[in-house]
């Protein structure tokens, strides 16, 4: 047995960058907060109401739209996203 | 085989190599003497050191100098001029060693030629140990040295590694050995694998083969599934990500699906035949080792399947007769190919009684509407695999593939006002908006596929749902291998 106890292996051996997260925003008011649109049915109906209530708290809005639900975001958007808005809200399914 | 990343040297001159155990190397014995006399020579003996006793020869004990010069066969004969090999030639043939050393008249008592023997070398005793010896060196893999105490398999459970059913331990000699099964460098990238986005490299995913079970011929269909699996069109991340019961289903075809013994007839898309068995579940253990795909992760499936293991059959082409799914998807006829389909499990078509054409047309159409659910349409694509039962009943007809395509979807439209949802007192359905819709039909154009196996018993045929299709969801995806 001894040809078996030494194996590669199997996985992709990366090492994980682990980022801090940001420190929660102690208002909204007067951020940018995108709602990102997975493309699941009714998930606007959920981000049109979560819409109403963040103005309603003084945020500003912006909506995004991911073409298939099934894929990650474009990098593009994701890049997009991160540029213009300080907070992001995901819909994540219906 | 791996290039070794370093070479011995061979000395200028004429080189021979030989061993004791051969009666050819015995028999030029005499022509060695001719050689010495008339030219540098240098005599490499590979089994015993005092062989020959003229001139003395150097003793290649570890075989390095056979291995790292590809030495197959003995005598081996090689010119090599400033440190580079020129030309060579094996067993005795006179005009060859006369041409190659420049040296007229040799071995005058010899037959004009005598074929030589392996070489230690290439030995299969020996060619495994040498191999990881030698060539192992190009293997990045991490090496994990498994503790006495410790039970290699239970281990490979403990880290995660496993599908659930245990794995072949992938040591140096096994991953050499399967690496043998392609021309692929090991550390060349195949492709980017979803869902954490690694590049996964030819040795990489010989270690899943091993693991999976798979000899060293299944190693190029491996790479070409996931090859096809980790494009953009087939959509793997989202198949891992999806709540539906579906994986990837690999379907073979061309001839080498016979080369490596895969099963096409009886039981084609069940258990016990090695290829089928462990070639979807190779790619399934790159997914989950080296992408990083696990259920209960970003694999979100809310019952999966047991073809999720992996699920993997031949198409049977010799007899087909409506041709492959590979030729359908615009492979030439006769090359080796796999298509990857986003598929769930199989459901059986019962209809022991059609012999008309159109009754079975309508049979199968009556259970393909049902598929996912009576009233979805349009948003799944399907395998549909017919043995020779059925597949006779179109034949006898006239009916080639596309006929039997039109045939059944002729049976599969349904008006708008029959889908929408609450339409039948059931809510799930099309939008309202599609109530108007004269006829909607079950598939789009191409999302009916047919493939052809099974045995020649049984009046049934496997419907192979499939998952959310096109750009929104996933594409087949049909690959020539390359080996």
């Amino acid at each position: 047995m001894s040809h078996t106890r030494t194996i590669l292996d199997p996985t992709s051996e990366r090492t994980v960058a682990e980022r801090m997260r940001l420190d929660r925003p102690s208002s909204l008011a007067g951020l940018t907060v995108g709602l990102l649109d997975i493309s699941k049915p009714r998930g606007d109906v959920f981000l049109d109401r979560l819409e109403e209530r963040l103005v309603g708290v003084g945020a500003n809005v912006k909506r995004y739209k991911k073409p298939t639900f099934t894929k990650p975001a474009p990098v593009d958007l994701r890049h997009e996203i991160s540029v213009e808005c300080q907070v992001v809200i995901e819909a994540l399914a219906d | 085989m791996p290039a070794p990343t370093q070479s011995p040297a061979l000395p200028d001159g004429i080189v021979v190599v030989l061993k004791e155990e051969c009666a050819t190397c015995h028999s030029v014995s005499t022509v060695l003497r001719q050689l010495d006399e008339a030219t540098t020579l240098t005599v490499y003996t590979q089994d015993d050191p005092g062989f020959p006793e003229s001139p003395v020869p150097v003793h290649d004990a570890d075989l390095a100098i056979s291995w790292h010069h590809h030495i197959e066969t003995v005598p081996t004969v090689i010119r090599v001029v400033d440190g580079v090999e020129v030309e060579r030639t094996v067993g005795w043939h006179r005009n060859e060693w006369e041409r190659i050393t420049g040296i007229g008249g040799l071995g005058p008592d010899l037959p004009l030629m005598r074929p030589g023997c392996g070489s230690m070398s290439v030995d299969p005793d020996l060619v495994d140990e040498l191999n990881v010896r030698f060539g192992a060196s190009v293997l990045a893999s991490r090496r994990i040295d498994v503790a006495d105490a410790e039970d290699e398999m239970e281990m490979m459970f403990t880290r995660g590694w496993t599908d659930g059913l245990p794995v072949v331990p992938p040591t140096e000699v096994r991953v050499m050995r399967m690496l043998a099964g392609t021309t692929r460098r090991p550390f060349d990238v195949v492709a980017t694998v979803p869902p954490d986005l690694v590049e996964v490299t030819v040795e990489k995913v010989a270690v899943a083969a091993v693991m999976a079970g798979c000899l060293p011929e299944y190693l190029p269909w491996v790479l070409t599934a996931v090859e096809a699996a980790c494009t953009h069109e087939f959509n793997m991340h989202g198949l891992l990500a999806t709540t539906m019961p579906v994986g990837p289903v690999i379907v073979c075809s061309g001839p080498g699906t016979h080369a490596i013994g895969m099963n096409s007839g009886g039981n084609a898309l069940g258990q016990g035949n090695r290829a089928n068995s462990t070639i979807g579940r190779a790619l399934q253990l790159v997914v989950r080792n080296v992408g990083g795909g696990r259920p209960g992760e970003v694999d979100r499936a809310t019952h999966g399947s047991p073809g999720k293991i992996g699920f993997c059959f031949a198409e049977n082409d010799v007899d087909s007769p409506y041709g492959t799914l590979a030729v359908e998807h615009r492979i030439e006829p006769g090359v080796d190919a796999v298509t990857l389909f986003a598929g769930e499990g199989t459901r059986c078509v019962v209809d022991q009684l059609s012999r008309e054409p159109d009754s079975l047309a309508r049979s199968l159409a009556a259970s393909l509407q049902a598929m996912h659910h009576p009233k979805l349409v349009l948003g799944f694509d399907a395998i549909l695999v017919m043995g020779p039962e059925h597949a006779r009943v179109f034949a006898e007809a006239g009916w080639d593939r596309e006929r039997i395509v039109a045939g059944i979807s002729e049976h599969l439209n349904r008006p708008g006002s029959e889908l929408v949802r609450g339409a039948g007192g059931m809510s799930e359905g099309l939008p309202v908006a599609f109530a108007d819709a004269p006829s909607l039909p079950k598939f789009r154009p191409g999302g009916l596929m047919l493939a052809y196996a099974g045995n020649g018993t049984g009046l049934f045929s496997e419907i192979i749902g499939g998952w959310a299709n096109g750009d929104v969801g996933s594409k087949p995806v049909t690959r020539a291998v390359t080996y």
